[in-house]
């Protein structure tokens, strides 16, 4: 059921504030969730005054900074900068995205940033992804075949079919999609959420997969597939530009197809 | 340290809604509304039964500006599920999921609503 309210022990109180130097023109202000799990504090926000004109374009980079210069035990996952590796997934200015591709200059008033909604937080901006990884491992993401491999090549595709996985195959599992999700939030014990929907997708169109018929069994229940009610925040948050709601869409209609 | 204790970072609180998270929740609520404005159509349907007394009573209620407001928003619920139906059925028909379609077409189905609704009781009354 659908807990609406934070429980006591994650209610945020107001944190500390770190004013920039005197005399800079460009500065901007980050909002940022801390929790300690070394401490029996609530969750707090931070307030940091970030001057501009000595900081890199992206949210990422201020974070950096902060880190850096300001409050070095602020923690967060980052690693390429680029988009590709999905590991600074996180809520800015209330929308899910990748804190390395989300430009400061996007952002009005305070820079707001919080951990991926609703997950359990490890230490500041980072989630326990564990479930999240379960539930991708849980639609099997590989291959399956019943019937022998060509002798002397590889299984060859055409052009269109392998058109078919191209944007699926393009998710990097950075959680913004799932936990951008309502139905995810109330539900991800049991529902597999945008983002490993969006995978199962990937295999039940793989011309080369021959176990359509078992993956689809795997989603015939009332939670795994059918918690996705079209609310959309997944591929509006979707920071690789990805579909996961039509994904769901054509796996429930492969569904509605087989029953004829 | 337990991974039970750790907390729930904030969700609803925090999250800026797009449109069609809106009318998604809308959706739900108005088919809230429909079920209980069925009420209004026992009470209604009874007070017939129990005689023009108190069908009397039952539609002087309904033309106050209260019972008024009440039968303006349950039309308002039922024309706007309706037309968040139709968009469902394409959505269900594969159609329509594209970012600009989807924000496109919940303005549509809002105006829809509203047109329909305001049509209704210029009709009727």
């Amino acid at each position: 059921m659908a807990e609406f309210r934070l429980p006591p022990n994650s209610r945020i109180k107001k944190g500390k504030h770190f004013a920039a130097a005197n005399g800079s023109d460009n500065v901007r202000q980050f909002a940022v969730y801390r929790y300690d799990p070394d401490s029996k504090d609530n969750p707090r926000v931070d307030t940091y005054e970030i001057d501009m004109n000595s900081c890199g374009p992206m949210v990422l980079d201020a974070l950096i900074k902060i880190k850096n210069e300001i409050d070095p035990t602020l923690t967060f996952r980052r690693s390429c900068r680029e988009g590709i590796c999905g590991s600074c997934a996180m809520n800015i200015d209330g929308g899910n995205t990748l804190a390395c591709l989300k430009s400061v200059d996007e952002v009005r008033g305070d820079v707001k940033i919080y951990p991926l909604p609703h997950m359990p937080v490890v230490k500041d901006l980072v989630p326990d992804l564990t479930n999240f990884y379960a539930q991708y491992a849980s639609i099997k993401p590989w291959l399956q075949t019943r019937t022998p491999p060509p002798p002397d090549r590889e299984r060859l595709q055409s052009k269109a079919d392998q058109e078919l996985i191209d944007e699926p195959s393009a998710c990097i599992l950075c959680a913004c999609c799932s936990t951008s999700c309502p139905s995810y939030w109330w539900n991800s014990d049991r529902y597999l959420g945008p983002a490993a929907l969006l995978a199962s997708y990937r295999w039940l169109v793989d011309s080369r997969d021959e176990a359509t018929g078992e993956r689809l069994d795997d989603l015939e229940d009332p939670f795994r597939l059918y918690r996705c009610h079209t609310i959309m925040n997944c591929t509006q948050t979707c920071p690789k530009g990805l579909n996961p709601a039509k994904a769901i869409a054509e796996t429930k209609k492969m569904m509605a197809e087989r029953r004829h | 340290m337990s991974t039970t204790e750790r907390p729930l970072s904030p969700h609803l609180s925090i999250y800026r809604w797009p449109i069609t998270m809106a009318l998604s929740i809308l959706h739900r609520a108005s088919g809230i509304g429909l079920a209980v404005g069925l009420i209004a159509l026992v009470g209604w349907l009874m007070s017939i039964a129990a005689g023009p007394e108190s069908y009397l009573y039952f539609s002087s209620f309904m033309s106050t500006i209260f019972g008024r407001i009440l039968l303006i928003a349950w039309s308002f619920a039922f024309f706007y599920h309706l037309s968040n139906g139709v968009r469902h059925l394409f959505w269900d028909a594969g159609y329509g999921f594209e970012k600009s379609q989807a924000n496109a077409s919940a303005w549509v189905a809002i105006a829809a609503a509203i047109i329909l609704t305001a049509g209704f009781w210029v009709v009727v009354v």
